[in-house]
């Protein structure tokens, strides 16, 4: 690729006078040799597995593997039918959507890692209700998902996108970053305001550790995707009225890389500490894998 | 850079719930399936960390077996593999391993199809990416992100130089390259990463050149495909 920050990303695009979305399709032919059609075939079949999962996730009420999780999208989802949420209608379906895609994942059902598969609910969650929001075609949602793999991709290499190396702040918070500046892309703005939804959405996240419950991809991975789809929300909102990182948005990622780096080995995907560790949280694990911290039956 | 393209950041399309432990266990599998050359008849998996700590939550030990039938991350029939396996008389059998300085996501399978026995060691590192760095007692180390060419042989001089040769003559572009030998003039690993699919043919070619022992393929892009 001809970037590795979102200064470089930025200059770029504005040089050849394309969107971050359409400038990364550019870059993956030229890296990989494939036509730019053979390339954008494989991001709308993905679309597509994403869209399957949010309808597999409200409309079926998955139950995890472990039996822990399962059935809080659809009961947000006809929540947000019957009442007033507190959100509004639009955010509470994005969270609603985002649960979806996480309790499908939890339940072995098929997602896009995006960028891990315990923060696959955030960008489906954005993307499928912004889509149902403002009757956008297909094709716009997929050049939307090449801007965030351009963003994902300046993340993954500059600093983390798992949980195991940089904490939740890597998976979630990257997620984040990524829906924001893709969102804020897809909706009119100019490269620079998504990179600095991006900046804005990443601030947020800093510092959240990876503390899954006995190990397992469900508490409190699936409401942190639902958490985030709404934050990515109110990042790229930001961004398009015109608020600024003042932080730079490759300086933060670079602080995600030293808070990451920083956080003590329990409260990076270890299960040795965090929510994992309370009370509650070891009577789980005792009920799955029994006293002496076997394995799960 | 560690991630090198859109795909592996976006993707890949996978069966949950972890793409570290799920979707990369699948790719280590079918990475093993693919240098073993075929279907192995049986499986000693060992599991290492946090693969040993997690796998059965996770569902690590179905991915690695979905792997050794040939199937993708994204395939529905991974929550069944371990049946299936049976169905299909593979026989394998779990361990979990100790080692302090092992990276957390590392599983060595060693497999036996006829006379022939392959071990392969390799560790999952986010997003469902993957690292081989064991193939037998030969350390060598890549990636499986393309087409990859596994060559037994000899350590003979100018052995290197005619397989090169055979790639250029079939504009194959080398991108990696690493050999690994167990001592001088006895065995060699040779491991060719490629830009391009490589042709049946030229791998025939490569087979045929005295001194080669087995030579397999790792290319975890073509669907369905058995080496």
């Amino acid at each position: 690729m001809r970037f590795s920050s979102l200064e470089q990303l930025m200059t770029l695009c504005k040089e050849e006078s394309l969107s971050i979305g359409r400038l990364m399709v550019v870059e993956q032919a030229r890296e990989t040799g494939q036509s730019t059609e053979q390339i954008y075939e494989q991001m709308a079949s993905y679309y597509q597995v994403m869209k399957e999962a949010v309808r597999k996730g409200i409309e079926e009420e998955t139950k995890s593997r472990s039996g822990l999780t399962g059935g809080d999208a659809r009961r947000v989802h006809d929540y947000g039918r019957v009442q007033q949420s507190s959100l509004g209608d639009e955010a509470s379906k994005a969270l609603a959507y985002a649960l979806a895609v996480s309790e499908v994942n939890a339940s072995m059902g098929r997602v896009i890692a995006t960028p891990t598969a315990g923060s696959c609910g955030i960008i489906p969650g954005v993307f499928v209700s912004s889509q149902e929001r403002f009757d956008w075609e297909d094709s716009r949602l997929v050049y939307g998902l090449f801007a965030a793999g351009a963003i994902g991709y300046v993340i993954a290499n500059n600093s983390f996108v798992s949980g195991a190396e940089g904490g939740c702040q890597a998976e979630v918070g990257s997620a984040i970053g990524m829906a924001a500046g893709a969102l804020t892309e897809i909706r009119g703005g100019s490269p620079e305001q998504a990179v600095h939804a991006v900046g804005l959405a990443l601030k947020n996240s800093l510092g959240l550790i990876c503390d899954p419950v006995a190990g397992l991809v469900e508490i409190p991975c699936i409401v942190r995707n639902g958490f985030g789809a709404v934050t990515a929300l109110a990042a790229a909102d930001m961004a398009l009225a015109g608020v600024r990182s003042a932080i730079p948005s490759d300086e933060v990622i670079g602080v995600m890389l030293e808070v990451g780096a920083a956080m003590p080995e329990k409260h990076r995907e270890t299960a040795k500490g965090g929510l994992a560790q309370t009370p509650t949280g070891r009577k789980i694990m005792e009920q799955l894998y029994g006293k002496k911290g076997g394995k799960p039956k | 850079m560690r991630f090198k393209d859109v795909f592996s950041i976006i993707g890949p399309s996978m069966i949950g719930p972890s793409s570290s432990h799920t979707a990369g266990a699948a790719r280590l599998g079918r990475t093993a399936r693919q240098a073993m050359g075929g279907l192995p008849q049986e499986a000693d998996i060992i599991l290492y960390g946090s693969f040993a700590d997690t796998y059965r939550g996770h569902g690590t030990d179905l991915a690695i077996v979905a792997g050794l039938l040939d199937y993708d991350t994204d395939d529905e029939r991974i929550r069944d593999a371990l049946d299936l396996a049976a169905a299909a008389g593979l026989l394998v059998r779990f361990k979990e391993g100790r080692k302090p300085d092992v990276h957390p996501n590392t599983a060595t399978i060693t497999m036996r199809l006829g006379d022939t026995n392959v071990s392969v060691t390799g560790r999952s590192i986010g997003g469902g990416n993957v690292e081989i760095v064991g193939i037998d007692r030969f350390d060598v180390k890549f990636t499986a992100n393309y087409p990859t060419l596994l060559i037994y042989h000899e350590d003979r001089y100018g052995m290197v130089s005619e397989v090169t040769e055979i790639l250029k003559n079939a504009h194959v572009n080398i991108s990696y390259m690493e050999v690994d030998r167990e001592a001088r003039n006895g065995e060699a690993l040779t491991v060719i990463e490629s830009d391009q699919r490589i042709r049946e043919e030229v791998i025939e070619r490569i087979r045929e050149l005295t001194n080669v022992r087995r030579v397999s393929v790792i290319d975890l892009a073509s669907k369905g495909g058995t080496p």
